[in-house]
């Protein structure tokens, strides 16, 4: 079965050897006819609309301001949504640096987030820490913190990254299990339980 | 110089005098506060713009270094007070002579542990409550485990400490109350689409009145100081971008200049020009960006769109040239990266073909609205005096009557050969502080100009050493930013890495400010006043 978003080509896309997992765990699984035909539905109309939360905290949130405005335009991909309130938003782009203070806030935030929610760790920072990794008030990459489901390297990356990798999540939302898998709390619990927290 | 010298060392016979790249008075701490408030009220040195307070760990001793310059002339001065108690550092507050010394020395007690007599707030400014040890302190233990991360809500206080001296001398603490008992306060931030970052507003409200705003920040403090002392000269430009990442060619150079003044590097004339250029493009660049951002705050989204177009332009002409959208690192030490891209003269004049046009397009669309006139005339006024007093330099300085422009009080490179008006105003509210900025594209446009067309040929970079090592010394730059006087303090023992790099940022004041400025406007306002100040948190933070 080949993924793909927006007519891009497959072989275009990095990474299917993730995608193609996910597929095969999906099929090995088996689903019902009727759920199985419903979940294609729900998936394509969730794939197509992924609202943001407006959250950013540095250099990398600019551009994603201007993936928001008229050159870039994230509207023609259904992500212009953008939301201040997490309850109404499906995904977090973390654009930019978590700082040990930040650390709960922004946990928080993830915690408000409606199932099913997903986590783009956008820029250096978010995935490792990035050039203030050996700082003494930075956590190095939020990767321990929620689970993350695209990464987006890049100092700050370029919004044509950005819209990559949202296109990677689209992907993936479009090959998940949405009666019974992803709408689960418990999906994320096994990570909590493997990252704890002080 | 020297009447300076011979007025306060007569004065002041205790004080002893050091000529670096600024005068600089060495005083015992009881007689601080007597010496700021003469330099402040005399007519002749009328210091009445604290630029920032350097704390200093010189390992036997700690102290401060107060940074002082002028509304009215050009000197500057600098006061040096230490102590040598390293259990109980304890100096005297200048706050009653600068306002905006509360905040600043906040930040040196959160850093060094240092605290000051008098002053009314000694909470931590970036770190937590519980936070072990003073971060730029030379003997900080950095050993992860005794500040974790942690996923659990810090400890907060609704109180601070003040340690007040009594009539026999003797320091007495006490306990004082933020807010009032019965105050009714409202929680803004850090996770607010209005607040242009992760600041936080404690707000006390009367009704919809706004009482009184505790600034609550540290959310993206990264620590850019302490990360500089481990790190190359070279190497430490690159955290410039990443403060205020709209001006981030301004501060490239002015961290370029003072290393540059330090090693004793003499720029060519192709690079001075050049930097003046990118300079002017990033201000033009942040003020579009300031439009945007402001006027979606006031619900006016369709001008993000208008004012990011002029932006996206810009951005292009600096990614043909330093190869990126954001981040440049186009400034090194000796002149710049990269030569220009072949066609950066014809972007660039069709940049300032469209942008009379553009601004006249704003001007039709938002300024003249009667929604706009309403919401921002007489809102939030900063009295000229009051900028002074809480060293709010930049557009929203000009915009209060205060000529604070870096460029016209201290030029460096070559601003003392262009001509171009200083855009200031009266009025001081937040109409002025937008409309300030509009007229500083214009100007930043003319700068470009008169420059675009004489770009001389040359080097792009001096000959500088592969390990660049400073001399032993101390020294101090100021450059315009977008956002106001952004000034670096350098301090060097002799080595490849900086002893000492304190980065002296415009927003700090801004965000200082906010209190003053917002107490008795509704809370509707703090969204109009915030968004005019254009305080960049990271900047703040660093």
């Amino acid at each position: 079965m080949e993924v793909t978003t927006k007519s891009m080509p497959y072989e275009a896309w990095k990474d299917n050897e993730y995608i193609e997992k996910l597929v095969q765990e999906l099929q090995e699984n088996g689903t019902n006819v009727i759920v199985g035909t419903f979940d294609k539905l729900i998936n394509w109309g969730r794939s197509n609309s992924i609202w943001p939360l407006t959250f950013a905290t540095s250099c990398c949130g600019i551009e994603f301001v201007s993936l928001g405005a008229a050159r870039f335009d994230m509207a023609r991909f259904g992500w212009e949504v953008a939301r201040a309130s997490p309850r109404q938003a499906d995904f977090m782009m973390v654009a930019g640096t978590i700082v040990n203070r930040m650390v709960p806030v922004f946990r928080r935030l993830y915690d408000q987030l409606a199932e099913p929610k997903y986590v783009i760790a956008c820029g250096g920072c978010a995935i490792s820490g990035g050039p203030f990794r050996k700082s003494y008030h930075v956590a190095k990459g939020i990767g321990d913190i929620v689970p993350v489901d695209v990464f987006v390297p890049g100092c700050p990356p370029r919004p044509e990254a950005m819209i990559y990798g949202i296109m990677q999540l689209s992907r993936k939302i479009k090959v998940e299990k949405f009666f019974g898998g992803v709408n689960r709390q418990e999906r994320n619990q096994k990570f909590f339980e493997d990252h704890p927290m002080d | 110089m020297a009447t300076i010298q011979e007025k306060i060392s007569k004065l002041f016979p205790a004080a002893t005098f050091e000529q670096a790249d600024t005068l600089q008075i060495t005083i015992p701490d009881a007689q601080l506060q007597s010496l700021a408030r003469t330099l402040r009220d005399d007519a002749d040195l009328a210091f009445d713009f604290l630029v920032t307070i350097v704390g200093m760990d010189w390992k036997d001793s700690l102290g401060c270094i107060y940074y002082l310059a002028s509304s009215t002339h050009a000197n500057t001065l600098a006061i040096k007070v230490s102590t040598t108690d390293r259990e109980n550092p304890m100096l005297h507050s200048v706050s009653e002579v600068w306002t905006i010394a509360e905040i600043f020395e906040r930040e040196v007690y959160d850093f060094f542990g240092i605290v000051f007599i008098g002053n009314k707030d000694m909470r931590r400014l970036f770190l937590n409550i519980d936070w072990v040890g003073y971060p730029l302190r030379k003997d900080y233990d950095t050993n992860p485990d005794l500040n974790p991360v942690s996923i659990e809500n810090e400890r907060q206080s609704d109180g601070t400490d003040m340690y007040l001296e009594n009539a026999e001398g003797k320091i007495e603490k006490k306990h004082r109350l933020i807010f009032e008992k019965d105050d009714f306060v409202v929680n803004i931030g850090p996770q607010h689409p209005a607040t242009h970052g992760v600041l936080r507003f404690r707000t006390a409200v009367d009704g919809e009145t706004i009482k009184k705003i505790d600034v609550y920040m540290g959310y993206i403090h990264r620590g850019v100081e302490k990360l500089c002392e481990d790190l190359t000269y070279p190497q430490t430009l690159h955290f410039m971008d990443r403060l205020d990442y709209f001006a981030a060619h301004n501060y490239h150079h002015g961290l370029c200049l003072c290393i540059e003044k330090a090693a004793g590097i003499e720029v060519p004339r192709r690079a001075q020009v050049i930097r003046v250029i990118m300079d002017e493009l990033s201000r033009i660049a942040s003020h579009c960006l300031f439009i945007g951002t402001f006027c979606m705050d006031l619900g006016a989204t369709t001008m993000l769109f208008y004012a990011l177009r002029v932006r996206e332009q810009i951005l292009d002409i600096m990614d043909k040239t330093c190869g990126a959208r954001m981040t440049f690192n186009y400034d090194v030490i000796g002149g710049v990266m990269a030569d220009l891209d072949e066609n950066f003269v014809a972007d660039v004049k069709a940049l300032l073909a469209v942008l009379p046009k553009n601004i006249k397009e704003y001007n039709k669309i938002f300024t003249g609205n009667v929604i706009t006139k309403n919401r921002m005339e007489g809102v939030g006024v900063l009295s000229k005096a009051d900028a002074i007093d809480y060293s709010v330099t930049g557009p929203s300085g000009r915009a209060s009557g205060w000529a604070c422009d870096g460029r016209k009080t201290h030029p460096y490179s070559i601003y003392s050969e262009l001509d171009f008006e200083q855009v200031v105003m009266e009025e001081g509210d937040s109409m002025a502080r937008f409309k300030c900025r509009m007229k500083e594209i214009e100007e930043s446009a003319r700068i470009i100009e008169q420059l675009i067309d004489n770009i001389p040929a040359g080097d792009i970079c001096a000959k500088v050493p592969k390990v660049l090592k400073l001399p032993v010394g101390k020294w101090f730059q100021m450059v315009e930013g977008c956002r106001g006087v952004f000034a670096v303090y350098l301090e060097s023992d002799g080595s490849t890495k900086p002893y000492r790099l304190k980065i002296a940022p415009p927003c700090l004041p801004l965000a200082a400010v906010v209190d003053h400025i917002t107490s008795g406007n509704k809370i509707a306002d703090l969204i109009t006043i915030g968004g005019s100040l254009d305080y960049i948190v990271p900047d703040m933070d660093r």
